[in-house]
C-alpha cells in the first residue's frame, strides 16, 4: 500500500515531456471554437416548415436560423402547448460556460508551461467534471422545458423529454438534436487531454527516473 | 523522435476532428424524412396530371368552383379541373371592373359598407342536391347576399340581421332551400345597442341562431325567426339531409363563456359542443305564436320552448361540422385533436327520447357523448372540415398535419393521406356536401403558400391544390393560387348552370330604359335632371349633356346591344363615375353637378374598332 502511494507520488511529480505539453497547448487552442460556433443544434421539420426551423445553442447565446427568426417562430409554436419562452436570458449556462471554458484554457496553458504530471492530471479531471456537468445541465434544461408546461395551455400535451441526441417525432414535428462544432471541439479537448496523459504515462514508464523525487 | 511522435498524434487528432465535423454535417439534417424518401413525381405521373388538368384552347371545364373571397368581400369563380380564374363576382365590395358599387342600385345594396368578409358560399339545393339557381354567401357584418346564377350577379344583400353578431356560421341552406341559416360568432347583449359590462358575459351576452326565409321562386331573402342560445362562439353549420332532414347542426367553441385572451381562456374544457336544432319544430313553434320579439324579430328561448335545441359534446374547440350524404352521420372535429368524431343521427334521436342527458346549459339538455357517437376516426392532427365522395368515402382536412385524410364511413378505416402545401383550411370536393357527391376532384384550400410561386412580395396569394380522387389513392394534380382569401368553396357540375349571355330586351322593364337613339336626351324638373343615354357601337348618345351647376343629375344608361360580350362603359372624369352596362342592361347613377366646367365621358370597356371615338362631353354651366 505504502509503495503504491509512493509510486503514485512519484508519478504525479514526474515531469511532462514536450509532446504532451504541445498537446496541452493544442487543448487550449481547441477551446476557441466555443466562442465561435454552436454547442448544440436542434432542427425541426413539419409539413408547414419544409425548410426546417433551426435552434443554435452557443456557449453564450441562443440563436436561430433565418437570422434568428426561427427562435421567435419556435416560441410562437411552443406557446400553444404552454412551454416557457426560450430566451438567452433564461439560460444561466450562457453566463458561466464561456467564463469556465476560458479559465480551463488558462489552466491548460499553465500546465503546458509547468510541465508537471499532477497539473496535467488536475486539468483532465476538472475537464471531465466540467464536460459531464455541462451535459447534465443541458439535458436538465431540456427536461424542464418539456415538463413545466402551462396547465392552461390551449393544447394539452403530456410532459415530454425533447431529444438530447438524435431524432424524435413530436406532434407534427420531426426534431433532430445534435452537437455543434463547439461541442466537437470540446470533445476534442477531452481526447487531446487523454492523449497527453497516455503519452506522458508511456514516457514515464519508459523513463521513471525522470521523476524528481 | 519524440517530437515526431507528438506531431503524429496532433495530426491524427486533427484528422479525427475533421471526420467528426463531416459527421456532424451529416447529423443536422437539411430536409425532413419524408422529403428524403420521396421521389420527385416521375415524368409519366406529371404527364398524367397534365392531361387531367389540361383544357385545350376553346374547350370547357367540367365544373365551376365558387370560392369565397374572405375579406375581399367577393366571390371568385374558377373552372375545374383547369383551375383557371374565370370571373369575379363582386358582392360586398365595390368592383370598378364591372362598375359594381358605382350605380344607384348596387350602391344602395352596399349601404354604408365598403367591405364584407365572405366565408361560406352556399349553393341553393333541391332535395339536398345543387339546383344551380342561386349562391348565398355570408358576411361577418351580419349580412347574407344572394347571387343569381342566371347572370352571375349579386341581386340582394340582406341585413345586417337583427341580434346576429359576427355572422361567420352562415349562409348554409336547408335541403330544399327553405332557409339560409346563420349564427353569431361573437355573442353580444341583444338587441343590438344594448350595453352590458364584459364581466357579465356569461349571463347577459347571447348567442343567436337565425333562419332567413328564402322565397322559393325568386330566392328573395327575408327575416324568418331566431333562437336564443348560450353565449358560445358559433362557428360553422350544416343542415341535416335525408335521414336527418329538418335538423341543423352548429359547432361552437368557448363553451367556457370566457372573455379576454380566448386562445387560452376558451380552451380550458376538454369538450365543447355541436348544437343540434330541430328547425322544423322551431318553425312550428313560431307558427304557434311562441317566441318573443327582440330587435324586431321573433326569438325562441329554448328554456321556455323545450324540445328544439340539444347540445352534443364534441372535442374541444371544434371547427367544421358536416353531415354525410345519406344524413345518417354528423362528423365533427375538435380542431386540436388527432381524431374526428362521427355522431349517429339515430342514436341522437334515441338519446333525446330516453332523456340520456349529462347536464344542461341555460336550460338546453346536453346529450351523453358515449351514447350518440359511432366512432372516433384517427384521421391525424388538427382535423377541421370533412367533405364526401361516392362509396361512403370521406375527406377530412388536417391543419396541423397539413394534409387531407381519406377515410370510409361505416368501417372508419383511414385509407390514404395526401400532404397539402401548406396548412389546409377548408376543402371542397365535387358536389361533396350534397346528397350525391361526384368524387373525381377535390380542392384543398390552403392558408400558406410559402413561396411555391413566383415571388410577389410579402402579400402572398393563397394556395389551392387540385387533388384527383377518382381512385382511392389520392394524387395532387395542380397548384393554383387564388385571391385572398378562400375559406369555403363549392364545386358544381357545369351542366347544372344555364347562364344567359345578354339581357333579353323584352325582359328589361327598367322605367328609364330606351332602345332608340331618338329617345336619348335631357329632361328637367326644377334642378333635378334626368339624362337618358344609349350606348351602342360606337357612340354614346347624346354626345353632349348640358346641365347647370348645382343640379342633381340622374343618368340612365342603356346598352342596346343584344350581342354576346358587347359591354359598354361610361367613365365620367373628375366626378368619380364608372359604370359598365352589359348587353340589354340599364343602370342609373345619380350625382350632384357641383363643379362647373367641361367633363369628358367615354366608353371604358373596349368594344369595337372605333371604341376610342366613343366619347362625349358633360357641360356644367355656371349659375
Amino acid at each position: 500500500m505504502r509503495t503504491l502511494i509512493e509510486k503514485l507520488n512519484r508519478y504525479l511529480h514526474s515531469d511532462v515531456d514536450l509532446g504532451p505539453r504541445a498537446l496541452l497547448l493544442l487543448a487550449a487552442l481547441l477551446v476557441v471554437p466555443v466562442y465561435l460556433f454552436p454547442l448544440w443544434q436542434l432542427t425541426m421539420f413539419a409539413p408547414q416548415y419544409p425548410q426546417g426551423l433551426r435552434l443554435k445553442i452557443y456557449s453564450y447565446k441562443l440563436d436561430g436560423g433565418n437570422n434568428g427568426q426561427d427562435v421567435k417562430e419556435v416560441n410562437v409554436l411552443n406557446h400553444y402547448i404552454g412551454m416557457q419562452e426560450l430566451t438567452t436570458e433564461a439560460f444561466t449556462e450562457f453566463k458561466w460556460i464561456p467564463f469556465v471554458v476560458g479559465g480551463m484554457a488558462l489552466l491548460f496553458l499553465r500546465s503546458a508551461v509547468h510541465g508537471q504530471m499532477h497539473a496535467l492530471v488536475d486539468v483532465t479531471v476538472m475537464y471531465f467534471y466540467f464536460a459531464l456537468f455541462s451535459l447534465w445541465s443541458f439535458a436538465y434544461k431540456l427536461y424542464s422545458y418539456g415538463h413545466n408546461l402551462d396547465e392552461k395551455a390551449a393544447v394539452q400535451v403530456a410532459p415530454f423529454m425533447p431529444p438530447v441526441f438524435g431524432y424524435r417525432k413530436i406532434a407534427n414535428f420531426e426534431v433532430y438534436s445534435y452537437p455543434g462544432l463547439a461541442s466537437y471541439a470540446l470533445g476534442g479537448v477531452l481526447l487531446v487531454l487523454m492523449a497527453a496523459l497516455f503519452v506522458s504515462w508511456r514516457q514515464y514508464l519508459r523513463n521513471p527516473r525522470a521523476a524528481r523525487s | 523522435m519524440r517530437q515526431q511522435r507528438g506531431a503524429w498524434i496532433v495530426g491524427g487528432y486533427l484528422a479525427v476532428v475533421m471526420a467528426l465535423g463531416a459527421l456532424q454535417s451529416g447529423c443536422a439534417p437539411s430536409a425532413p424524412k419524408g422529403a428524403k424518401g420521396a421521389k420527385p413525381a416521375s415524368a409519366s405521373d406529371q404527364s398524367v396530371a397534365a392531361m387531367k388538368t389540361y383544357i385545350a384552347p376553346g374547350d370547357l371545364d367540367e365544373y365551376y368552383l365558387f370560392a369565397s373571397g374572405g375579406h375581399s368581400g367577393q366571390v371568385y369563380v374558377y373552372g375545374v379541373p383547369s383551375m383557371r380564374h374565370l370571373s369575379t363576382i363582386p358582392v360586398y365590395t365595390p368592383y370598378p371592373a364591372t362598375g359594381y358599387g358605382f350605380d344607384d342600385d348596387s350602391k344602395a345594396m352596399l349601404g354604408n359598407f365598403t367591405w364584407g368578409d365572405v366565408h361560406h358560399p352556399s349553393l341553393s339545393e333541391t332535395q339536398g342536391d345543387y339546383d344551380g339557381r342561386w349562391l348565398f354567401v355570408n358576411d361577418m357584418n351580419g349580412r347574407v347576399a344572394r347571387v343569381d346564377l342566371r347572370d352571375f350577379k349579386t341581386k340582394q344583400i340582406f341585413g345586417p340581421v337583427p341580434n346576429i353578431s359576427g355572422n361567420h356560421a352562415s349562409a348554409f341552406v336547408t335541403p330544399n332551400t327553405e332557409y339560409s341559416m346563420m349564427a353569431s360568432r361573437f355573442s353580444i347583449p341583444i338587441p343590438k345597442g344594448t350595453v352590458a359590462p364584459i364581466d357579465k358575459y356569461a349571463t347577459d351576452y347571447k348567442g343567436v341562431v337565425a333562419a332567413l326565409k328564402v322565397e322559393p321562386k325568386s330566392g328573395e331573402l327575408s327575416l324568418g325567426w331566431e333562437i336564443l342560445m348560450p353565449p358560445f362562439d358559433y362557428d360553422l353549420g350544416d343542415a341535416g339531409k335525408k335521414a336527418s332532414d329538418g335538423w341543423m347542426f352548429w359547432t361552437c367553441y368557448n363553451s367556457e363563456r370566457a372573455t379576454g385572451k380566448l386562445e387560452v381562456t376558451s380552451t380550458q374544457r376538454d369538450r365543447d359542443y355541436i348544437a343540434a336544432i330541430d328547425w322544423k319544430a322551431a318553425e312550428k313553434a313560431i307558427g304557434e305564436g311562441k317566441g318573443d320579439v327582440i330587435g324586431g324579430v321573433k326569438v325562441l328561448d329554448p328554456k321556455k320552448v323545450p324540445g328544439i335545441v340539444y347540445l352534443m359534446p364534441c372535442g374541444k374547440s371544434p371547427h367544421g361540422v358536416d353531415v354525410s350524404p345519406d344524413g345518417k352521420w354528423i362528423v365533427g372535429s375538435g380542431k386540436l385533436q388527432g381524431v374526428t368524431t362521427v355522431f349517429n343521427f339515430e342514436k341522437i334521436q334515441t338519446a333525446i327520447r330516453n332523456k340520456d342527458f349529462t347536464g344542461e346549459e341555460d336550460g338546453i339538455p346536453v346529450l351523453k357523448y358515449e351514447s350518440i357517437k359511432d366512432a372516433e376516426v384517427p384521421v391525424g392532427l388538427g382535423p377541421l372540415h370533412t367533405q364526401f365522395g361516392p362509396n361512403n368515402l370521406a375527406y377530412t382536412s388536417l391543419f396541423v398535419d397539413s394534409a387531407i385524410a381519406e377515410w370510409r364511413l361505416g368501417t372508419w378505416e383511414v385509407i390514404d393521406k395526401v400532404p397539402m402545401s401548406y396548412s389546409i383550411g377548408h376543402l371542397t370536393a365535387a358536389e361533396g356536401d350534397t346528397v350525391d357527391p361526384d368524387g373525381k376532384y377535390l380542392v384543398g384550400l390552403n392558408k400558406l403558400s410559402h413561396g411555391r410561386h413566383l415571388s410577389v412580395g410579402p402579400s402572398q396569394p393563397e394556395s389551392s391544390q387540385l387533388v384527383d380522387i377518382s381512385d382511392e389513392k389520392m394524387k395532387i394534380l395542380y397548384d393554383a393560387f387564388t385571391e385572398p382569401e378562400p375559406h369555403y368553396a363549392q364545386i358544381i357540375k357545369a351542366d347544372k348552370l344555364h347562364p344567359i349571355e345578354v339581357y333579353p330586351k323584352e325582359e328589361n322593364k327598367h322605367p328609364l330604359a330606351i332602345w332608340d337613339v331618338k329617345d336619348a336626351g335631357v329632361t328637367r324638373q326644377g334642378n333635378k335632371v334626368i339624362v337618358k343615354v344609349v350606348e351602342v357601337r360606337s357612340t354614346i348618345t347624346p354626345t353632349e349633356i348640358e346641365v347647370n351647376e348645382g343640379d342633381t343629375v340622374t343618368v340612365a344608361l342603356t346598352n342596346i346591344e343584344q350581342t354576346t360580350d358587347e359591354l359598354h362603359g361610361f367613365g365620367l372624369l373628375d366626378y368619380n363615375v364608372n359604370i359598365v352596362v352589359d348587353p340589354g342592361e340599364t343602370k342609373t347613377f345619380t350625382f350632384k353637378a357641383d363643379k362647373k366646367g367641361i367633363y369628358p365621358y367615354y366608353c371604358t370597356n373596349f368594344c369595337s374598332a372605333l371604341h376610342q371615338e366613343m366619347q362625349g362631353y358633360l357641360i356644367v354651366k355656371g349659375r
